[in-house]
């Protein structure tokens, strides 16, 4: 099989989703914190999805769950179509295509193990040396020259303590390579990281999918990281995505207040007037009813949604789809506008189609469990 | 000295005695901060903006050997008597450490931690009076006061960094040591703590140092931006310039390392700069960043390039301004600049 047709095939074949996830925890005083309430997302082989949020939206548990490391109580996570399997065998079947890269790659890798062992650990553990009739040293190395660290020979021994930030963290990309897997989930890949590496890690990302016609899923609170290699981006605020699209779209012309806010605090954004939400996302075991967002909304403070106030604060949103093409966004001043526009051109749809309010089974769940 | 220039540092060099030998962090550096002003470093981890900030309060480890001056108010740190420094220290100036995340005990409540250096500097002061300034510095940086009573685990990471500050200017310090304040925060965390910083040093005319190897947030928040590479002031200059349009090919490198949102030059070209820096025991002669740098020529080689004046507060080390590349680095011979 030449690269060529192995990078068509696997970017038909792979492809991850998310429907209608929720995962909750529990806290000491016995109160539910639904950190995951109704998460849509699709990711498919050949492309870079950001999934972007400030701390607490739910990414990363999105992300963990979607490689099986929480267990959703209600919504599936489809493989390649099929509903993932919680058995041991399942999940290493999952594993065996879908790797995750942690964040703080100091604390991810074994101390105690040096990077070849790091790296291999994969390769044994689904038996890939026999069946690929190579030397498990071979593909270590191989693995390693791919996450651009060459010669590979020269870090076999290192413990992760000997090696730079950016070392690492290709150390633990080389890992998940190793396998060959057909996504990759990153999780902040180069938060931790100098402003020199950044750049290095993100373009290697961008190559594997080139090369390897790879899938990526970086979770990240940077924006200017989706800018620069995401082809679509989810925001996530409190358990949802809120608002989903082609990069490009949702961050030149961004739908949801949320969006907008966090667009306008990027230290490098200019003449835009910086929008500072006020404290931080509230506590998941008390999701506020109506729109999530409405507390924290400068729309709904500034007075420019007061026709739909009474909806953010009443009436809950639709949860976005995992719609692989459109721009959609969960917001009832955006839903309004749109039905402005929509009676005055006579067109009912634009490219950009908001979820609209609805009065269904979702709303009604949501105020029992939100305010109770 | 007129009375503005709260900090000047003078030919600052630190050298680490080790087992190995002795290396030297930072090679003589100039920098003055004024009151009211916001002074950026930046540069990559092991370029020496952490230990020349150390030197500020001389909190420099065990075994760094310092020398030149470093002023503040026109009194030399460096050769202070201890009981002097001990004035200066949170009364003249103070420090928010990096990692502020690890940095509050876990074993005593937030108003206990803050109240310690009031009760250290202001022995006499009643318990009433302590406890209204812990609550007024709370809410300068944007606390509920009574999160006075709460531990360090029942606070977000946003809400443990503003305490930090809290606790910086807990003394009503003329300046403040900032070592990458935001760097474990995320982008909405991180506008709420720039803000308050920026607001405080507008308020009440303090003078700022702020240290981060994200050009973005200095371009942004600082007056004046000091660039180091091994050890050196590389680059020097207005904020905004130095992150619009860098003279040297380090500050180009960090600057373009933050892409604009919407620039579609910046689609799918991440830019990023090979290699690491220098080690200090292992320094290449003439420039130290020419084995990195994409402008690198022979004329790089033989002598490390001092700081030269470009135009108004603007100064570089680099021989390669304003000289055009050459074609053996660059291009087709289309390109050929006769």
């Amino acid at each position: 099989m030449t690269a060529a047709e192995k990078k068509a095939e696997q970017s038909t074949r792979a492809e991850l989703s998310a429907e209608g996830v929720r995962v909750e925890f529990t806290t000491r005083a016995g109160r539910v914190a639904r950190a995951l309430d109704g998460a849509n997302l699709l990711v498919r082989g050949g492309e870079v999805v950001a999934l972007v949020g400030e701390s607490g939206s739910g990414k990363t548990t999105l992300a963990r769950t979607l490689v099986g490391l929480a267990e959703p109580v209600a919504g599936e996570i489809r493989w390649q179509g099929s509903p993932m399997k919680r058995s041991g065998r399942g999940l290493k079947a999952l594993r065996r295509h879908v790797q995750l890269v942690l964040q703080d790659p100091a604390g991810a890798l074994n101390p105690r193990q040096t990077v070849y062992e790091s790296v291999a650990e994969g390769l044994r553990v689904h038996h890939l040396v026999a069946k690929s009739g190579r030397t498990e040293t071979e593909l270590v190395a191989e693995a390693l020259a791919s996450a651009g660290l060459r010669p590979p020979e020269t870090l076999f021994l290192r413990y992760p303590h000997e090696l730079s930030g950016g070392q690492r963290q290709r150390v633990l990309i080389a890992g998940a390579l190793a396998v060959q897997p057909q996504l990759l989930i990153a999780d902040e890949p180069v938060s931790s990281l100098d402003a020199s590496i950044r750049g290095e890690i993100l373009a290697l990302l961008l190559k594997l999918r080139e090369e390897l016609g790879l899938g990526v899923l970086v979770v990240t609170h940077d924006l200017g990281l989706a800018w620069n290699i995401a082809d679509r981006i989810a925001v996530m605020y409190l358990g949802r995505v809120v608002e989903a699209g082609p990069t490009e779209e949702v961050l030149t012309s961004p739908q949801h207040p949320y969006t907008q806010a966090l667009l306008s605090v990027v230290p490098e954004m200019t003449g835009l007037e910086p929008i500072v939400l006020r404290g931080e996302i509230p506590d998941p075991t008390r999701i506020p009813s109506g729109c999530r967002f409405h507390p924290r909304c400068p729309a709904l403070a500034s007075g420019a949604a007061e026709a739909v106030a009474d909806a953010c604060r009443g009436r809950s949103l639709e949860i976005l789809p995992a719609d692989p093409e459109g721009h959609r966004s969960a917001c009832h001043l955006v839903a309004a506008r749109e039905r402005v526009v929509a009676r005055r051109d006579g067109s009912s749809l634009t490219s950009s189609r908001p979820a609209t309010s609805s009065t269904g089974a979702g709303s009604a769940a949501e105020a029992g469990g939100g305010t109770s | 000295m007129s009375t503005s220039e709260l900090l000047e540092m003078r030919d600052v060099h630190v050298t680490y005695r080790t087992s190995e030998g002795e290396l030297p962090a930072v090679r003589g550096v100039d920098l003055t901060v004024r009151r009211g002003q916001i002074v950026g470093v930046a540069g990559e981890s092991g370029c020496g903006k952490s230990t020349l900030a150390s030197t500020v309060l001389r909190l420099q480890a065990a075994n760094a050997m310092v020398s030149g001056e470093v002023l503040f108010d026109g009194q030399d740190v460096l050769t202070m008597r201890w009981g002097d420094l001990r004035a200066v220290r949170w009364v003249g100036a103070s420090i928010v450490f990096q990692g502020a995340l690890h940095s509050l005990n876990p074993v005593h409540r937030i108003g206990a931690q803050i109240a310690e250096p009031i009760q250290v500097h202001a022995p006499g002061l009643a318990e009433g009076r302590v406890r209204e300034r812990i609550e007024s510095l709370l809410e300068q940086v944007g606390l509920d006061p009574a999160r006075a009573r709460s531990y360090p685990h029942q606070l977000s990471g946003g809400q443990k960094q503003r305490v930090m500050i809290a606790m910086a200017l807990a003394c009503d310090p003329q300046l403040v040591v900032a070592d990458e304040p935001t760097t474990a925060l995320d982008v909405m965390v991180q506008a709420q703590v720039l803000g308050v910083l920026s607001g405080l040093v507008r308020e009440r005319g303090l003078g700022m140092m702020m240290i981060s190897h994200d050009l973005s947030v200095l371009g942004d928040l600082c007056d004046r931006i000091t660039v180091m590479y091994a050890g050196r002031v590389v680059e020097e200059g207005p904020a905004e310039q130095i992150f619009a349009d860098p003279l040297h090919p380090y500050s180009a490198a960090l600057s373009a390392a933050f892409p604009r949102v919407g620039d579609p030059s910046a689609r799918f070209a991440p830019s990023g700069l090979p290699g690491d820096p220098p080690l200090p025991w292992d320094l290449p002669g003439g420039c130290t960043f020419a084995p990195r740098c994409p402008r690198a020529a022979e004329v790089c080689l033989p002598a490390e390039p001092v700081l030269t004046s470009y135009g108004e507060g603007r100064a570089a080390a680099c021989v390669r301004i304003g000289q055009p590349d050459e074609t053996q680095h660059h291009g087709s011979p289309g390109e050929v600049a006769s």
